[in-house]
């Protein structure tokens, strides 16, 4: 489910269709428009009005990942402000661009609700001199500037290993809960882990992989079976915000709940309960509102100059550090997040 | 035909009784597959997981086949339950959700109404409509999951959303036993009851064996049709509350598929398609084979791949068994009919 980075054009679609990834709890309790920063709007003649354009409003996602940019943008002394559709529809997004662009803001930063759908729209505001910066989920590269990805498949296997193994202190068997069968992302994560635990985790067994279909009731039901057909399994690791959801559930009101240890990718609001209940220790994602964060930084950046998109262009992100811009005008955000019992509070999408 | 009564001869009939029934087959299959499974590795039914999970499991699909099996018999089908299911479990999880402190019993109510009005647009489509049950509620199906996505979008009701008491009715037992199967196990009483004993349930199997024959002999076809539909709903509401305890969440693709497993479990326990003879006993047992064939699947070391297709593979075979038994039990009466008439 996880899987804007990589396979665009799938992920949206996917992100669309089945709806899940990283989801919302309030479609209506949102936070939106135009929160900014009162009294500081420019400084001296560069273009520091940045808006933000999330695939919809009222998605506790982008509610986290904007505030992060709010704070950002407040932070050098830009103009905040954030518009979106309702839902997230493919063309939801072109009306904003076009009003935006005649706004004549300084950079849209937006996380696009299809690869192509924007691209006209896109391509008249880059004409216009509007910066256009997009994060979570991209547009074909010609459209916009600078794509700020959250993670890498490296960064998410590795995370993912490493969470594993350090659980169950480096020996015993493991099992792997994914979405479904055919998915490229979710694949390739599991080719990479494998590889990782071959390398370098030669008493970590791998037992099985089996397949979810990230559907609640048959992660559940795949979780229940790999108890008892693996009955020394020591950990599971499922990559997918619904698998590991539904593995929790299992593990919570089951016998091995604190036996077999589970990390997985999960959002913090699916995962609260089982992590306050003691099933699971930690899990993975990248974090939104540093997302946003990079994300305002990186439009600053476009707007003073610092970059231009070009491979190798480095730029400062306030509290983040220094970035540097990768292939295809790409910047990684960095490794995963890891969630626990004493963050998860913070965060609520 | 006269036959003296005795105890012993009472015990006989009941015991050739039971072992005629369509329903002891699939009972034998089930003793098998648990059997089996449980040699293979004994904490499928010896740990407390494996006891639990084996009666839990099928639950939710045994109201649903349930209610199923009610409208299959009246010569109809429910293609909607899966949407239903998942409209009740986002519905649930709306409710703890923007109603505070709202009492368990009362999302229970309202689960089971909803339910009953989704299954009374099925009825009143296909009893006044005059339209085929299977064109009707395949249009609902897709027209209650439209809902449900319109209404869910991409928000999800998470387990943390909803009340730690609610979400044990999902995974608790009362000595041994899950709630959900005492709730399950009582509304198959009560429905297998009233079908076998109560006057609205016989007429339920005279509409499905000819509605024609049903309407001119003046029962109220379109009243019981009607009642059909609205049961079969008001338990997969139930089903979607349900499902909400025990799975801690839902989404706008909550119950997806569950109606073709609600239909392969009555049909399995001998439901027969074109309506008329069946018994929810056989749907029941049709559901919990079904659900544990695909539990001991994975146990047995069939890879995930082929899963899918074994139970396929099972389905045919149950439906195959079941026709060359019901066929041989056809020709069996036949002969009979014909001895008596000489």
């Amino acid at each position: 489910m996880l899987l804007h980075s990589s396979t665009r054009r799938k992920g949206v679609t996917r992100a669309l269709s089945i709806g899940v990834g990283v989801v919302a709890i309030a479609l209506l309790a949102t936070a939106c428009s135009s929160g900014g920063s009162p009294g500081t709007s420019s400084s001296g003649d560069k273009n520091y009005k940045i808006t933000f354009l999330p695939k919809n409003l009222g998605n506790a996602y982008f509610d986290t990942s904007d505030k992060g940019g709010a704070a950002a943008i407040k932070s050098f002394g830009g103009t905040y402000s954030e518009v979106g559709p309702a839902t997230a529809t493919a063309d939801a997004q072109v009306s904003y661009i076009n009003t935006l662009t005649q706004q004549g803001v300084g950079a849209i930063v937006l996380s696009a609700n299809d690869p192509t759908a924007l691209g006209s729209s896109l391509t008249q505001a880059k004409s216009a001199g509007v910066k256009i910066v997009t994060f979570d989920s991209d547009t074909d590269p010609k459209y916009r500037d600078v794509f700020v990805n959250q993670a890498t498949a490296e960064g998410i296997a590795k995370v993912e290993v490493d969470s594993i193994t350090k659980l169950i202190g480096d020996t015993g068997e493991i099992a792997i809960l994914s979405a479904a069968a055919n998915a490229t992302n979710q694949n390739a994560w599991i080719d990479l882990m494998k590889k990782d635990l071959a390398a370098n985790h030669p008493n970590v067994k791998l037992d099985a992989v089996v397949y979810g279909n990230d559907d609640d009731q048959t992660s559940f039901d795949k979780t229940a079976a790999l108890l008892q057909t693996y009955p020394n399994l020591k950990g599971i690791v499922s990559p997918t915000t619904v698998g590991v959801a539904a593995a929790a559930r299992y593990l919570s009101t089951s016998a091995f709940k604190g036996k077999v240890q589970l990390t997985g990718l999960g959002t913090p609001n699916q995962m609260r309960s089982y992590v306050k209940d003691g099933t699971v220790t930690g899990f993975a994602l990248w974090n939104p509102e540093d997302l946003g964060y990079l994300a305002a930084f990186t439009a600053k950046a476009l707007v003073d100059g610092t970059i231009t998109g070009k491979t190798g262009d480095t730029f400062t992100a306030g509290k983040l550090g220094k970035f540097t811009v990768g292939d295809k005008a790409t910047v990684l955000l960095g490794d995963p997040f890891v969630f626990n019992k004493d963050n998860i509070d913070k965060f609520n999408f | 035909m006269t036959v003296v009564q005795t105890p012993a001869s009472a015990i006989i009939r009941g015991v050739r009784a039971f072992f005629g029934a369509r329903e002891t087959g699939i009972l034998a299959a089930l003793i098998l597959v648990i059997a089996v499974t449980t040699m293979v590795n004994p904490t499928f039914l010896f740990s407390p997981d494996g006891f639990r999970d084996l009666l839990l499991t099928p639950s939710i699909l045994v109201l649903i086949a349930v209610g199923q099996a009610m409208v299959i018999i009246t010569r109809s089908v429910d293609l909607s339950v899966g949407s239903v299911v998942g409209l009740t479990a986002y519905l649930t999880g709306r409710l703890f959700i923007d109603v505070h402190g709202i009492p368990i019993i009362l999302v229970f109510v309202a689960g089971i109404l909803a339910g009953a009005v989704l299954g009374l647009v099925n009825g009143a489509l296909v009893a006044f409509g005059k339209v085929p049950a299977l064109v009707i509620t395949l249009g609902t199906l897709y027209a209650y999951r439209g809902i449900n996505v319109l209404w869910t979008g991409s928000n999800r009701v998470n387990a943390s959303d909803m009340p730690a008491d609610f979400l044990a009715l999902g995974t608790n037992q009362l000595l041994f036993i899950p709630y959900l199967t005492i709730i399950a196990l009582i509304v198959v009483l009560i429905a297998a009851w009233y079908l076998r004993n109560r006057r609205g349930g016989r007429e339920l199997y005279a509409i499905g064996s000819d509605p024609a024959a049903a309407q001119l002999y003046g029962l109220k076809v379109t009243q019981r049709v009607l009642v059909a539909f609205i049961v079969s709903g008001a338990l997969a509401g139930l089903a979607g509350v349900l499902f909400a305890a025990r799975y801690g969440t839902s989404s706008s693709q909550t119950g997806t598929g569950l109606e073709l497993q609600a239909v392969g479990a009555a049909v399995i326990g001998g439901v027969a398609i074109f309506g008329g003879s069946g018994t929810v006993y056989g749907a029941a047992i049709g559901a919990v084979l079904l659900l544990t064939i695909n539990r001991a699947l994975p146990i047995l070391g069939i890879p995930d791949f082929w899963q899918q297709a074994v139970v396929g593979a099972l389905i045919l075979g149950a439906i195959v068994l079941d026709r060359i038994l019901a066929l041989r039990l056809s020709r069996k009466l036949i002969a009979k009919r014909e001895v008596s008439h000489e």
